[in-house]
C-alpha cells in the first residue's frame, strides 16, 4: 500500500525531477519574451504567444511536442505545410495600401537596395561554416519579415526556426533602435535635412487594381518557387482594391489574420526546447540575423545617396532605411529622424513609398533566392 | 559545388535578380500610370 502511495506521490514531482537547468534557462528568455511583449510593447501579438509557447515547451514529461502532443499537432498542420506564414501574407497584402510605392514607382528600387543584407549575410553564415540551406535560411532573417523567414526556414533549416524567427521578430520591434545610429553615421546633416516635396495623387484605382495582378503574374514566372509567397499576399491585396470582397478583406485582415498569429506565435515558442536552442550557433544565428537588418539598412541608405545625387538632390537618403519589410515601423523611424534636423520635413509619405517597395522586396528576394536554389538543383 | 562558387551565384544572381525584377515591377508600374491616368478615370467617374 505504501508503495503504491510513493509511486504515486512520485508522479506529482517527476516534473520537478527532470527539470533540467536548459529547461529553466529557456523559461527565464520565455519569460524575458512576454515581458518583452507587454510591458514593452515590443510585437505583443507575436512575442506574447512565442513566449508562451517557450514556456509551455520546455516544462518536462508534457510532451507538447511529441507526436500527438497539441503543439506538435498545431506545428505539423502549420509550420511544416507552410500553411501559416501564407496565410499571414494573405492578411497582410489585405492590410497593405500600395499606394505610396505607386506614387513613385522608382521607390521600388529602395526596397530593392534594402534586400541586399539577406544575400551579404547568407555570405557571412557560409564563411562561418554553415551549410548552404542553412544559410539562406539565416541570410533571409535579413528580410526583415517574420513569415518569409518562416516559410523558408521551415522548409529548409527547420532546426534552425526557433532562432530565425525569433530573430527575425525581435529585430523587426527593434528597428527604432537599430536603424537611425546607422542612418546618421552614413549621412551628412545637409542630406538629413532635404526636403521632399508632397506627392500629388497620381494613382488610379484601375492602376491599383492592376497592381497585384502584374506583381503576382510577372513574379511568378521570374521565381515560379516563391509564388505562393508573392500569390498570397498580392490575393490578399486584390481583394483590398477591388472592394468586391469586403467580408473576405475584413476576415483576412482581422480573424484569419489573428487566429494564425496566435497559432504561428505558439508553434514558433514550441520550437525553442532549450535541449535544442541552448548551443552556440543559436548566438551566432541571432548575431547574424542583426548583422543582416544593419546591412539592410546600411545599403538602402546608400542607394538613397545615390538617388540624392542623380536627382541633384531631391531625395533625402534616409528614406532608404526604410526599404525593408518592417511596414510601417521603419517609414516612422525615417519621418522621425528626418524631423530631429529639419521639423517641416514631412518624409512619411516618400518613406511608406519605400517601406512598401521594401514588402514586395523581401517577398521577391526570397522568391528569387528560391528559384536560383532550385536553378542550381540545390532543392 | 564549393561554398565560395555558392554564395557568389547566390549573391550576383540572387541580388542581381532581385534588383531586376523590382526594376522591371517598377517600369511596367509606371507605364501602367501613363495608361490609366488618375485624372482621366476620375472624370469619367464624374460623368457616369
Amino acid at each position: 500500500m505504501l508503495d503504491v502511495f510513493a509511486s504515486g506521490f512520485s508522479g506529482l514531482i517527476a516534473g520537478f525531477l527532470h527539470l533540467s537547468m536548459p529547461n529553466i534557462i529557456m523559461i527565464v528568455i520565455g519569460g524575458i519574451l512576454l515581458f518583452l511583449g507587454i510591458k514593452k510593447d515590443f510585437e505583443p501579438l507575436l512575442l506574447v504567444p512565442i513566449g508562451f509557447g517557450c514556456i509551455l515547451v520546455n516544462i518536462p514529461l508534457a510532451d507538447l511536442m511529441e507526436p500527438g502532443g497539441f503543439l506538435r499537432t498545431i506545428y505539423e498542420a502549420g509550420i511544416m505545410t507552410e500553411l501559416f506564414p501564407l496565410l499571414i501574407f494573405v492578411g497582410i497584402g489585405a492590410m497593405t495600401d500600395f499606394e505610396p510605392v505607386l506614387e513613385n514607382p522608382i521607390t521600388f528600387l529602395l526596397g530593392a537596395a534594402g534586400q541586399f543584407g539577406i544575400f551579404l549575410t547568407l555570405a557571412l553564415a557560409l564563411a562561418l561554416g554553415f551549410k548552404e540551406l542553412e544559410a539562406v535560411s539565416i541570410g533571409i532573417i535579413g528580410a526583415c519579415d517574420g513569415p518569409t523567414a518562416i516559410y523558408v526556414t521551415s522548409q529548409y533549416a527547420p532546426h534552425l526556426l526557433g532562432a530565425v524567427s525569433v530573430a527575425a521578430y525581435s529585430y523587426m520591434s527593434l528597428v527604432p533602435l537599430i536603424q537611425p545610429p546607422i542612418m546618421r553615421a552614413l549621412t551628412t546633416e545637409k542630406e538629413r535635412t532635404t526636403v521632399m516635396k508632397a506627392h500629388k495623387k497620381t494613382v488610379s484605382p484601375t492602376t491599383k487594381l492592376l497592381f497585384p495582378l502584374v506583381i503576382t503574374i510577372l513574379g511568378g514566372l521570374i521565381a515560379p518557387k516563391g509564388l505562393p509567397l508573392l500569390g498570397t499576399i498580392m490575393l490578399g491585396n486584390l481583394m483590398r482594391e477591388s472592394g468586391a470582397v469586403e467580408r473576405l478583406t475584413k476576415a483576412s485582415q482581422n480573424e484569419i489574420a489573428n487566429v494564425v498569429t496566435l497559432l504561428l506565435g505558439i508553434s514558433i515558442g514550441a520550437t525553442m526546447d532549450g535541449r535544442v536552442f541552448l548551443q552556440p550557433q543559436t548566438l551566432i544565428v541571432l548575431c547574424l540575423g542583426f548583422i543582416a537588418i544593419c546591412l539592410d539598412t546600411a545599403c538602402g541608405v546608400f542607394l538613397g545617396k545615390v538617388l540624392y545625387v542623380f536627382t541633384g538632390g531631391k531625395v533625402n537618403p534616409l528614406i532608404g532605411a526604410a526599404g525593408i519589410s518592417a511596414f510601417p515601423m521603419s517609414a516612422r523611424v525615417v519621418m522621425r529622424e528626418g524631423q530631429k534636423y529639419n521639423k517641416k520635413n514631412y518624409l512619411l509619405m516618400h518613406a511608406m513609398g519605400a517601406n512598401a517597395g521594401g514588402q514586395i522586396g523581401s517577398v521577391i528576394a526570397a522568391a528569387v533566392m528560391l528559384s536560383v536554389l532550385k536553378g542550381m538543383g540545390i532543392i | 559545388m564549393d561554398k565560395f562558387t555558392f554564395g557568389m551565384t547566390m549573391l550576383v544572381v540572387g541580388m542581381g535578380g532581385t534588383l531586376l525584377t523590382l526594376g522591371v515591377m517598377s517600369a511596367i508600374m509606371t507605364v501602367l500610370k501613363k495608361v490609366f491616368p488618375y485624372k482621366a478615370e476620375s472624370n469619367s467617374e464624374n460623368k457616369s
